[in-house]
């Protein structure tokens, strides 16, 4: 085993340097928010509020349908002005919240949406981490509170945090281990009395020296907290390869982190945690990195969730004239985005504006089998032959060769010679697969 | 050479008991098929397309000998071959209704707008799979041409706008291009089904023409004049109840002001669009 790192993974330019120093700011409330009922993994909120509605900050609009779902919140104080379908960051159209922001409404007094942490029971934490709407920041959304409660046959003996932050451009969570350590230090104490584990890893590439400093400097006396820190490798923040690098242990093909014993959490939703406890408020605003060489000024920013990029952009000074794609996530990752007027959603790490020279298409050629994917790959697939698999549909063949494994961290992709666009191509292939399952379970019903 | 006669003997004698053994099995064991399967499984088209919904053309010809299937029901052989069988087995052909796919999106690139440039892996499955591919409308047809693709009969061709065609002479309801569209856009109808609502964009309002001048905007015009219960707007798209498509007129397509809901007699769209030069060719 490397030492705190996995084998494998790929050095994309790091681009960090854009934000990395750049204080965390507040980006004021604009005209109109967009609130997308489906911001988690899981089900679909389910919507309580109707056109013409006056809700105040905090207000739900949508509830929790069923455990492996969240409510959302409205992010400011305004009007219900319509209901409809909206283009979402994930590139579909999703049943949408628009609120008109009432900018100076008064704040009025109110009781607390969220209990004070202190005295509740376990059950009673996880209910209020649930109704905070409190999802993992880092990406994918997973539902918080559902880590919080892991099956009753798994034990769990460690809490690793993930501060690797590995996406190029991205430093939302760095710049929240700089400005906010207490923060996750408390989201960690949280966790860790309600998941009832001894034991955390805050694991932090090493090109984080100083959130590192600030996370041993605040470091609480009474908790088992080790500061790890990683090798800068990317993807070294994805959960397999953060276990990997932290435990030495490999999680089973097809198994949740849970069954060795672990639970790894973002830093960011360690944050957000200890925020809705401190403020009484639930999880309506994040913190998002807008970043890239085709915008004018780079930032980390505190948006309210609902935000359309275009609002976020133009608070930005707006785009170069040579930038030519926004992503949101990281340029490996991420989504590429047809639609400005897409709102940024609670698992909205960053926002990435390229430039034309970023995004020139290359010609793409044939493989030429030299391996390099193979050597790129972090849990050790044959992209070469998948990819060779997917272009002519043989998509039981991907799945024989554990295509299910694929995180699509691009890693193949960023170190092919030929320019295959191996990602996409297991993506696309992901997609025919479920459908092709999907009918397959439809017929034999 | 004694050695040589006893080794032909013992292999012979033994050849010979398992070849009595195996003609008393094949007597005992001998099972009846009708010969006629496997003539009528050679006029079938063998294409095993499963359009009929049957495993195959032999399953197919079991079930048409033992008059369980009409032979109509083959939808890839023309009425000639159909005819044909029928007149070997003595049945009635059966009553033969033309099943074509049917394309839900009629926004090309003329009359839809393209919001981004996508420059990913040119098939609709990827496309779909990046930002819902770049195109205003989210439900509608991507043009990077799996369908044409998938078709086994050569039936689809893409438009110079970008829109697969469907050729209604060669397209045999077979449903590859139902499955192989990630927008779900094709749906397999009896070509006497006239009606069709050639959107699926779910957004309601005179909003959605900014995306694509032929969407439909749930005015529900269409539904006002249609006998009760045809056609309804209830879900940000009209929909037409089938069991009720007799009662259809072509009145709902005179008041549809945006060209949404079309009466088809034959081809796939109400203007033929051309095909594209790359295809014609």
């Amino acid at each position: 085993m490397a030492l705190f790192g996995f084998k494998h993974g790929v050095h994309p330019p790091e681009e960090k340097e854009l934000t990395s120093g750049l204080p965390i700011r507040r980006m004021p409330y604009p005209e109109e928010l967009v609130l997308p009922l489906r911001q988690h993994a899981g089900k679909e909120a389910k919507l309580c509020v109707k056109v013409g509605d006056h809700v105040e900050r905090g207000d739900p609009i949508g509830l929790a349908d069923g455990f492996m779902s969240v409510p959302i919140h409205a992010s400011a104080a305004g009007v219900v002005t319509a209901i409809d379908w909206w283009p979402h960051p994930d590139g579909t159209m999703a049943q949408s919240v628009h609120l008109k922001v009432d900018k100076y409404a008064p704040q009025v007094p109110r009781p607390r949406l969220v209990p004070k942490w202190e005295g509740l029971t376990v059950e009673q934490v996880v209910q209020a981490v649930q109704n905070a709407g409190v999802v993992g920041l880092g990406g994918a959304a997973f539902p918080t509170h559902v880590k919080l409660a892991p099956p009753k046959d798994w034990s769990v003996h460690t809490l690793i945090v993930n501060g690797a932050e590995c996406e190029p451009y991205l430093t939302s969570d760095h710049r929240t281990m700089v400005e906010y350590p207490e923060r996750v230090h408390f989201g960690c104490r949280v966790m860790m009395q309600t998941l009832g584990v001894k034991k955390a890893v805050i694991g932090v590439e090493r090109n984080k020296p100083d959130a590192i400093a600030a996370l041993e400097r605040t470091k609480p006396a009474d908790l088992d907290i080790t500061i790890l820190p990683l090798t800068v490798k990317y993807p070294q923040g994805a959960e397999k390869m953060l276990i990997q690098a932290v435990t030495g242990v490999e999680v089973p093909s097809g198994k949740l982190p849970v069954t060795v014993g672990v639970v790894v959490q973002n830093v960011g939703s360690l944050a957000a945690i200890a925020e809705v406890f401190d403020t009484g408020l639930p999880l309506i605003e994040r913190i998002v990195t807008v970043s890239g060489h085709g915008l004018k000024r780079p930032a980390n920013l505190i948006v309210p969730v609902g935000t359309m990029l275009r609002d976020l952009l133009a608070y930005c000074d707006g785009v170069a004239v040579d930038a030519a794609e926004v992503i949101i996530g990281g340029p490996m990752m991420g989504q590429a985005q047809s639609n400005l007027a897409a709102p940024v959603v609670k698992g909205t790490t960053g926002v990435v504006v390229l430039t034309a020279a970023e995004t020139r298409a290359e010609k793409v050629y044939p493989c030429i089998h030299c391996g390099r994917c193979l050597e790129a790959c972090p849990i050790f697939l044959n992209p070469s032959l998948l990819g060779d698999y997917a272009r002519v549909r043989r998509y039981d063949d991907m799945a024989d060769l554990h295509l299910a494994d694929c995180m699509l961290c691009g890693s193949c992709a960023y170190v092919c010679p030929s320019n295959i666009p191996l990602s996409q191509l297991f993506q696309a292939s992901k997609v025919a697969l479920r459908r092709a399952q999907q009918a397959q379970k439809a017929g034999a019903a | 050479m004694p050695l040589m006669i006893q080794a032909i003997l013992i292999l012979g004698g033994t050849g010979l008991v398992f070849a009595v053994f195996i003609a008393l099995a094949n007597m005992k064991l001998w099972v009846w098929t009708d010969p006629r399967i496997e003539i009528v499984s050679q006029m079938l088209p063998q294409a095993n397309c499963g359009a009929c919904g049957l495993p195959g053309c032999h399953a197919f010809a079991e079930q048409t000998v033992q008059g369980k299937v009409e032979p109509s029901k083959c939808t890839v052989s023309n009425a000639d071959q159909i005819a044909g069988i029928a007149a070997f087995l003595g049945v009635d052909a059966g009553e033969a209704t033309k099943r074509v796919a049917r394309l839900l999106c009629a926004g090309g690139t003329d009359v839809a707008l393209q919001r981004a440039e996508y420059r990913g892996l040119p098939t609709c499955a990827a496309a779909a799979a990046v930002a819902g591919g770049g195109k205003g409308c989210a439900w509608g047809c991507l043009g990077l041409a799996d369908c044409a693709i998938a078709c086994t009969f050569g039936a689809i061709r893409m438009s110079a706008t970008g829109l697969p065609v469907v050729d209604v002479d060669l397209c045999t309801s077979c449903g590859d291009c139902v499955e192989a569209c990630p927008k779900g856009l094709f749906v397999v109808r009896p070509m006497d089904d006239h009606l069709l609502v050639q959107c699926k964009n779910l957004v309601s309002g005179d909003g959605v023409l900014e995306a694509c001048q032929v969407a439909c905007t749930t005015c529900g015009k269409c539904a006002l004049d249609a006998e009760a219960g045809l056609i309804s707007v209830a879900t940000g798209v009209a929909v037409i109840d089938y069991d009720k498509i007799a009662l259809a007129t072509e009145r709902a397509v005179e008041r549809c002001p945006t060209g949404a809901i079309v009466w088809l007699a034959g081809a796939q769209f109400a203007r033929v669009p051309a095909l594209s030069s790359a295809e014609a060719a």
